[in-house]
């Protein structure tokens, strides 16, 4: 029974895992592309939960959960525009400023539109409530994310693998220099990389919308174990993030099972273990490339 | 591409994200003739929500003094700044009474926090009004001459709750499961549970400490339905009540959640269709009696939104101590000290006046229980709870909810 027990942290740690990899895909995706670690990033997860609840009130959640992160994703174009795109070859200090300094806007952005105080909105009642598969216990609600998630991956990798997209892109993070003399402008790509990756970040804020806080700090609170993700996984790395999310995940559900008040911090003591002997993360070494 | 090493960058990147947990102090301005009052607060972290709703009442209560003619004549002069954590408010009390000249020092909702503020009171011998930190062990063992404690302690949120429990009976013979806050007002208020428990035959068969900055509560949720318990009960506070609610609704397991604290914000956060279950609280803005309702007004008509249980907390403790200092005509530590300790009532809005109890400096007062209004009821999206009955009973004294001079180790240093 107690095996069981445990059995079933580890499976409910891969389906958290699959949320922190909406989130952490993106921030690594930007970095590897344009070579910038966004910071403002949880900004665009905190404007994906604000928009989804706002339009809920209109649309219902579902259209609300699919309209949001292409919203957002739409002002991530902006964003790569007349921001990002100034700072792919300056000082990185300058492009990490520049997007703490968006995160602390954006906060106080949210918090003069919508207020100091959280906001709130709910499952419809066709995905609360579990379903139990063998003698596993499961949120309805969180299979489906973990089904959207799993195709978004996918897709991804299919995106950058199988189509002359994906080539460019991969080429760019490699030789830019080489992509230049053939011709062709890496921008556009630069800008569909970056409205993917807010993207991503606002589909996990309004799928998380309902089943959390939605208040102005949530944006910062996110960055914190979005970093530790890639981090662990290896800054630029598409399967090293995706398997430090499912670990971390996985490593809070069994702290949590044998010593409770453990639980968050064992993400932390997993991320120094990692880096103490591998300080690349775990597939660090092929850095800045997406294979 | 000119490509930085990633070290750099991520080391940039790690001194910003450091860099924003510390506050930046608020610049002060030197002003005569003016009564000078601190105030801290959390406004950022979990419980940054209600902390923010406890800054609008205190100034709220400022405004409405100041347009009255001040106290003693003087306008106030608020200082209220983001407390942060335990080291940060220490340090920031100290400076608001060493270098900016505040008088007295009054907030908090974090029972930390609130702690290390009780310690520079002490050490600078001026009075400090814990206004919203509902620790048992604030007012028992680590009790001082200088502190006030304005919010029902968690053994009063305790017997409030676990009345209406009893009454439903929910109580004897039921195995309880608790999860709970990882700090020292988790720990308390799981004391106070543990007692309650045992005294009225109740077993807890699990419980479960979590790290304030947890937000998915997916891991515990299974661990308490492999424990299959009658109760579950939520020794939580501030956004972890508003994710745990959210979540056991997502979850839908089937055993009644209920909860041993529960700050209004908190609840409207939740949503309607969300929260269930019994909870206790110390006010709530449709109380009938005509002074609340005159705040509920006020406080609307400025802000555009109703005010939560630590808006009102921090609106009557200004106002109360206004009063002390009025009628003492001193804002002299020892000389209000002495005016609170010969327990003088005060109007806080509720059908019965309050006092500090002179021992022990808590200010005794009602407690309510409270229910979730059907969402078809509910007026607007505030309109959430249904208050019970006012405890205790109206014939008894309002002391016998709280822990008496044997249950509380309080022992006050002249």
């Amino acid at each position: 029974m107690q095996f069981e027990f445990l059995l079933e942290q580890v499976v409910n740690g891969l389906v958290l895992g699959g949320y922190y990899l909406l989130i952490a895909l993106g921030l690594s995706l930007i970095f590897s592309v344009g070579g910038i670690v966004n910071l403002a990033h949880g900004a665009f997860y905190a404007l994906g939960a604000y928009v989804c609840v706002e339009l809920t009130k209109r649309l219902g959640f579902g259209a609300s959960v699919v309209i949001s992160p292409f919203a957002v994703a739409l002002l991530g174009i902006l964003f790569e525009r007349f921001i990002l795109r100034r700072f792919y070859t300056a000082d990185p200090i300058l492009s990490l400023l520049v997007t703490f300094g968006l995160a602390m806007v954006a906060e106080q952005a949210i918090r003069m539109i919508w207020g100091a105080a959280p906001v709130s909105t709910e499952i419809p009642q066709s995905f609360r409530g579990s379903v139990i598969v063998g003698d596993f216990l499961f949120s309805r609600y969180r299979l489906l994310i973990l089904a959207v998630v799993a195709a978004i991956l996918l897709g991804i990798w299919l995106l950058l693998q199988k189509t002359s997209f994906g080539r460019v892109v991969r080429a760019g993070i490699q030789k830019p220099d080489m992509v230049a003399a053939l011709g062709i402008r890496l921008q556009p790509y630069m800008t569909a990389i970056v409205m993917l990756g807010v993207g991503m970040a606002a589909l996990g804020g309004a799928f998380f919308a309902p089943i959390t806080t939605v208040h102005p700090a949530m944006g910062a609170e996110i960055m914190t174990i979005a970093f530790v993700v890639v981090v662990i996984g290896g800054l630029g790395s598409f399967w090293g993030v995706v398997i430090s999310a499912l670990l971390v995940g996985v490593v809070r559900g069994i702290a949590i099972h044998f010593e409770p008040a453990a639980g968050e911090a064992s993400v932390y003591i997993l991320m120094f273990l990692v880096l103490l002997v591998r300080p690349r993360g775990l597939l660090g070494e092929r850095i800045e490339k997406f294979e | 591409m000119i490509r930085y090493p990633r070290r750099t960058v991520l080391r940039a990147g790690a001194a910003l994200v450091g860099a924003s947990a510390f506050g930046f102090p608020a610049i002060v301005r030197a002003q005569a003739e003016r009564i000078r009052i601190g105030h801290l607060t959390p406004l950022t972290g979990f419980l940054g929500v209600i902390g923010s709703y406890a800054q609008l009442g205190v100034k709220l209560a400022a405004e409405e003094i100041n347009a009255s003619g001040g106290i003693l004549g003087k306008q106030v002069d608020l200082l209220s700044e983001d407390s942060i954590n335990p080291a940060t408010a220490a340090t920031k009390a100290q400076r608001m009474l060493e270098q900016d000249g505040a008088v007295v020092l009054l907030g908090e909702i974090s029972s930390a926090s609130s702690l290390t503020i009780m310690q520079v009171a002490e050490r600078n011998k001026k009075v400090f009004f814990s206004t919203g930190a509902r620790s048992d062990a604030l007012r028992g063992k680590n009790c001082n001459k200088y502190s006030f404690h304005c919010d029902i302690p968690n053994t009063v949120m305790v017997n409030a709750v676990g009345t209406a429990l009893s009454q439903r009976g929910m109580v004897k013979g039921k195995k309880f499961f608790t999860l709970t806050a990882d700090y020292i007002f988790g720990h308390d208020l799981l004391k106070a549970a543990k007692a309650f428990f045992s005294t009225h035959d109740a077993n807890l068969i699990g419980d479960e400490l979590i790290a304030t900055d947890a937000t998915d509560f997916s891991p515990y949720l299974l661990k308490v339905r492999q424990a299959k318990p009658d109760v579950v009960c939520c020794n939580l506070a501030g956004n972890q009540v508003t994710n745990l609610v959210k979540q056991y609704a997502e979850f839908g397991l089937p055993y009644p959640l209920v909860g041993f604290n529960l700050n209004t914000g908190d609840a409207w956060a939740a949503g309607a269709g969300n929260l269930s279950g019994t909870w206790p609280t110390v006010w709530y803005h449709t109380l009938a009696n005509p002074a609340s309702q005159a705040f509920v007004a006020a406080f609307s008509k400025k802000y555009g939104k109703p005010p939560e249980n630590h808006a009102w907390i921090d609106y009557i403790t200004l106002k109360l101590l206004a009063e002390a200092i009025n009628t003492t005509k001193s804002t002299d530590s020892n000389e209000l000290i002495a005016y609170f300790e010969k327990q003088s009532q005060f109007d806080i809005m509720k059908a019965r006046k309050a006092y500090f109890r002179g021992w022990d400096h808590q200010l005794v007062q009602e407690a309510y229980p409270f229910t979730v209004k059907p969402k078809d009821q509910m007026k607007d999206q505030w309109d959430m709870l249904v208050l019970g009955d006012a405890v205790p009973v109206a014939n008894d004294p309002l002391e016998t909810i709280y822990p008496t001079r044997e249950q509380n180790p309080c022992e006050m240093k002249a």
